[in-house]
Order: structure tokens, then sequence, then C-alpha cells
């Protein structure tokens, strides 16, 4: 008898990666999925902080298509590695600051890494010819698998017909035949595919897989990066961008305003921190103060607490402010007019 | 068998769920881990991730914005 031979498959939790592994798996070949958590991943929980997605499905994509295909998942924490990814990037930045060719590269040699460590024979991934313009293009399988190391152990189903037979389907692991030649922007030969294995319920993330691919989240890491001189993050500042309004009056200090209640809960978590302000004559969110204010800007963040809270129409509110060592002081501010704040103050 | 507790409070997801991974890899069959959290995603995820791997939910509660679940390590 033969030996049953394994693969690994990229499992980004969307519907090319699911119909990938399925593919395969129907083929008789052992699949299992893997997950990198680059801390830019879009979850439904990222959203669930926000007491208004509650509606929202919180599920998590990748460990819902994994149970869906009846197939193991492993995610894997790659955050540290992935900085050189994105500070670096050997082939730039997309439409944003997503470096997805080089992330891709990354991705595929962790996976090359993987499948020499578990005795795996081959990766999948659901790369399709032309579905993105950077990192899915003719051109661009080639380099991934070349960069990455993979080479011809790295297998696209969904468009292998389209491209020159790589080792698993010369040594007839695969039957290339069974295999797929989609190629292009068109959603439609997936969605039919997804039909016939009986998916009918899967996630199409309209902002593909990460906040990297998110101008607005794009626009506010670029500022960051800016006010600190350099490039470095830490998981924390990153996963700040995803929550509130961020504000910057001035270089040397920005604001972090809770947008609703969930917010509000999850920047409690950060308060020990930040300098942190909060109206306490009237209701109004928490704030986060993140660089270092002098004594006047912090009257000026007091203002900004102030406008966001139930009191902005009032003469005077009182803010509390909470510095770093712990000391707190209320400020006695009119809230700043809307008209005073430009809209290049909002990240 | 041991009982185990790891906190993942402020964690989003999936770093709960990784954490969970990573830990219960160090536990031999039946033994218990009560993992902490605050993101309320993990009330679904944990679950998931035990069923895909053959570990066991033995308990899920939550209150006061924390989420607990009690999880007894499988033979996978
Ligand atoms: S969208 Fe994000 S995760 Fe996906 S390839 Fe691009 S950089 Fe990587």
């Amino acid at each position: 008898m033969s030996k049953q031979r394994k693969a690994i498959a990229l499992i980004s939790g969307g519907l090319d990666s699911m119909l990938a592994a399925k593919t395969i798996m129907e083929q008789g070949v052992h699949v299992e999925g893997i997950n990198f958590f680059t801390g830019f991943c879009v979850e439904g929980h990222t959203h669930a902080i926000r007491e208004k997605d509650k509606a929202k499905p919180k599920r998590n994509n990748s460990l819902w298509v994994a149970e869906q295909l009846g197939m193991k998942l492993h995610i894997v924490d790659v955050i540290e590695e992935y900085k050189n990814v994105l500070i670096n990037p050997k082939h730039g930045y997309g439409a944003h600051m997503n470096p997805c060719l080089d992330c891709k590269i990354f991705m595929v040699n962790k996976a090359k890494q993987w499948i020499v460590e578990n005795d795996f024979d081959f990766i999948i991934t659901g790369e399709v010819i032309g579905q993105r313009p950077m990192s899915q293009r003719k051109a661009t399988m080639p380099i991934v698998a070349k960069e990455s190391g993979a080479d011809d152990l790295l297998l696209r189903p969904l468009c292998a017909k389209n491209l020159p037979a790589t080792l698993p389907e010369r040594e007839g692991w695969v039957d290339r035949e069974k295999l797929h030649d989609i190629t292009g922007r068109s959603r439609k030969p997936q969605i039919a595919m997804a039909e016939q294995f009986g998916i009918d319920d899967y996630s199409q993330p309209a902002g593909g897989c990460c906040f990297l691919t998110d101008k607005s989240y794009s626009a506010k890491l670029v500022d960051l990066w800016k006010s600190q001189g350099h490039k470095e993050y830490q998981l924390d500042d990153v996963m700040l961008l995803k929550v509130g309004r961020h504000i910057r009056p001035q270089p040397n200090f920005k604001l972090i305003v809770a947008r609703e209640e969930g917010e509000g809960r999850f920047l409690q978590g950060y308060k020990n921190e930040f300098i942190s302000m909060i109206s306490v004559s009237h209701r109004g969110p928490l704030v986060l103060i993140d660089g270092t204010p002098s004594a006047e800007d912090l009257y000026l963040a007091a203002q900004i607490t102030a406008r966001f809270g139930q009191g902005r129409e009032a003469e005077q509110v009182d803010v509390d402010v909470t510095m770093l060592d712990g000391s707190e002081r209320t400020l006695q501010v009119k809230p700043i007019r809307e008209e005073d704040m430009p809209k290049a103050w909002y990240v | 068998m041991t009982i185990e507790t790891l906190t993942a409070r402020r964690l989003l997801c999936p770093l709960p769920v990784i954490r969970t991974q990573d830990k219960v890899k160090q536990l031999k069959v039946g033994d218990r881990l009560e993992v902490i959290c605050t993101d309320p995603g993990v009330m679904q995820d944990i679950p998931a991730w035990c069923r895909i791997n053959g570990h066991k939910v033995i308990e899920a509660t939550s209150g006061n914005h924390e989420y607990t679940i009690l999880l007894e390590v499988g033979s996978s």
C-alpha cells in the first residue's frame, strides 16, 4: 500500500484556503491547517470589543473552517518574527501598509519549517493567479515558492493547472487532473466549487485578512511610526490602533478616545501604562494620552476629553487626570469647540 | 491529575487560544486547565479548539466581564 501523504494547508479563514484544503483532502491526503497570528489579523473579536458590533459573529474563522473540514488547526504566534516583514519588506507595500508579497513568502517559509519538523510532505495555499494585484500575480507565484524555500513542495490547488507541475503532482501524491485552473478576480468559480462541496456558510472579509489592508488603520500605523521616529512596535501598540478614536493635536502626544462602553472597558486595561482622563462632572469616555504632553498639552487634552462627553456644550467640565505615577488631579476646563478641532488632528 | 490555571486577561482572540494550545502541550491526558480571559470570543473559540483537537470543556462560566473555561486534556 502506498504511504498516505500529509499536507499542511495555510488557513486564513476565508473561502479560498478552505477550498484548497478541501480539494486535497478529497484526494485522500491527510491535511492539517496552519494559521499564523501576526498581530494584525482581522478577527470578529477585535470588533467585538465594541458593543455596537455585538450582533456580528464572534467566531474565529480559521477555527471554524478547520472544524467544518474536520481537520486539526495549528495557530502559530509569529508576532515577533513578523515585525521584520512589516518593517523592512523587500518587495514593498501594497495599496496601504500591507507587505503582502513578503508576508506570503514569510508564511510559506514558516510552513516549510513546520513540515520539516513534523514530517509532512507538502504545503497547500489558496492562492489564485490574478486574485490580488500585489501578491497573487502569475509573476509572483514562483517568487513565493523560491524565496520561501518551499520550491516545488508548494501546491496551489485552485490554480495548479495554470502553473508548472509541483512535486506532489509529479510523484502522483495528488492527481493534477483533479486540481483547478481558476484565474482572475471573479469569485464565481470559488462560489460554484463551494456549492459543489456543500459549503454554504463561509467568511468573505471585505478588507482581506488583515488590518494592514485597511486605509484608516494604515494611517494610524504610519502616524505611530512618525511620532516615535522609528518603526519598531510592541503588540500593545498595534492593538491600541484598532480601538477608539485617535486624535493628535501635537506631534508629541495623541489621545485615544473610547467610542463606547466596550472600548472603554478595553482601554481601562491600559490605564496603568498611560496618562488617562475622564470627565467626572458629566458622563464621558475614558481617554488615554500617549506621548509626552506638557502641562499645557494636558489642559488641551482635557478640553478635548470634555468635548467627547455629555458636557460638550457646558461652560465648565471637571476632568480627572491620572498620571503615570498614579497621582490624580482634576482640571476644570471649557470643552473645546468642534470648529477648533481641525480635521487633520483625527488620525 | 493536575489542575493548572492560565491567565489570559486583556488578550484578544486568537491569543487566548494560542496560549491555551501552548499550555496544553505541556500537560498530560486527564490534566485540567482553567483559562481566565476577558475577550468574550473565547466562549466560542476555546470550545471549538477543544473539539478540533480532542479535548473536553468541563465548564464555561462568565461574570463581571470575565470568562473562565475549564478543560480536560484529551488524548489526541
Ligand atoms: S493581507 Fe495581510 S496577512 Fe494577507 S498577505 Fe497581505 S499582509 Fe499578509
